[in-house]
């Protein structure tokens, strides 16, 4: 099956593209997509731990299934992220 | 021309027609609030020059709506408006304009408040600084909408 990924910010700088069309085997999960992708560029690999990630523009969880014809949205940890209060 | 409560987009914030577009219960609210963010010259000891933002814009849709249910929920009554610009921004400029509009003020003030920690917690929107000598993504932490004890910390902000 065939999915779109979408990277964002500094993780589209790292892979120099903010679209990829990636080729799925049935039953791959977000995180063999995030597993193929840190494998072509080692640098988003660090990224593992605080990305997160959506599917079709909602947010979702690196153990679930994806479908044939998904978007799939890698995000980098945002300016305020969890269990932080920042000021503007 | 209708302003829709919730947006993304390119163009210049303007906090007046965002304040409008919650008009509907004139008599009953007794209070609007309004915050705009500004892009600041300075950052961590940086000279900025200006910033730049892009965000996941369904997804980021997607989360202001969320915020103003989640609103709805701990202040019935209290209604939000909330704009976020994308794209270069000179110093100076706004970034983000939130009204809420309640029957009380107390209400208006800290469903605004909740409005804009909840955006930098969970909105997919980043911003590149560009300084004297170079330029940064700002990244803060992971976004997860579902951290309760992230959620828990920017009610604790707006009930200041």
């Amino acid at each position: 099956m065939r999915v779109t990924v979408r990277l964002f910010a500094r993780l589209r700088d790292i892979a120099g593209a903010s679209e990829l069309a990636r080729e799925l085997a049935p039953g791959a999960t977000i995180g063999d997509v995030w597993r193929q992708l840190a494998g072509e560029f080692p640098e988003l690999a660090p990224y593992g731990r605080s990305i997160s990630t959506a599917v079709n523009a909602d947010y979702a969880r690196m153990d679930q299934g994806v479908s044939d014809g998904d978007e799939i949205a890698f995000l980098p940890p945002v300016s305020g992220g969890t269990h932080k209060v920042l000021k503007f | 021309m209708t302003v829709t409560p919730l947006a993304i987009g390119f163009e210049p914030l303007d906090l007046a027609r965002i304040t409008d577009a919650l008009d509907g219960d004139v008599g009953t609210d007794g209070a609007v609030v309004t915050f705009l963010g500004l892009v600041r010259n300075h950052n961590l000891g940086r000279s900025v020059r200006y910033l730049e933002y892009e965000a996941y814009e369904p997804l980021a849709l997607r989360t202001f709506e969320r915020i103003a249910s989640e609103i709805h929920d701990r202040w019935p009554g209290a209604r939000l408006a909330l704009h976020h610009r994308l794209g270069r921004l000179e110093i100076g400029e706004a970034s983000i304009a939130i009204a809420a509009r309640s029957a009380h003020r107390g209400d208006a003030y800290a469903a605004c408040r909740y409005a804009i920690e909840r955006v930098k917690q969970i909105a997919p929107i980043w911003k590149r600084e560009f300084f004297d000598g170079g330029d940064v993504w700002i990244e803060g932490a992971t976004a997860d909408p579902d951290d309760e004890r992230a959620r828990a910390d920017a009610e604790r902000a707006a009930c200041a």
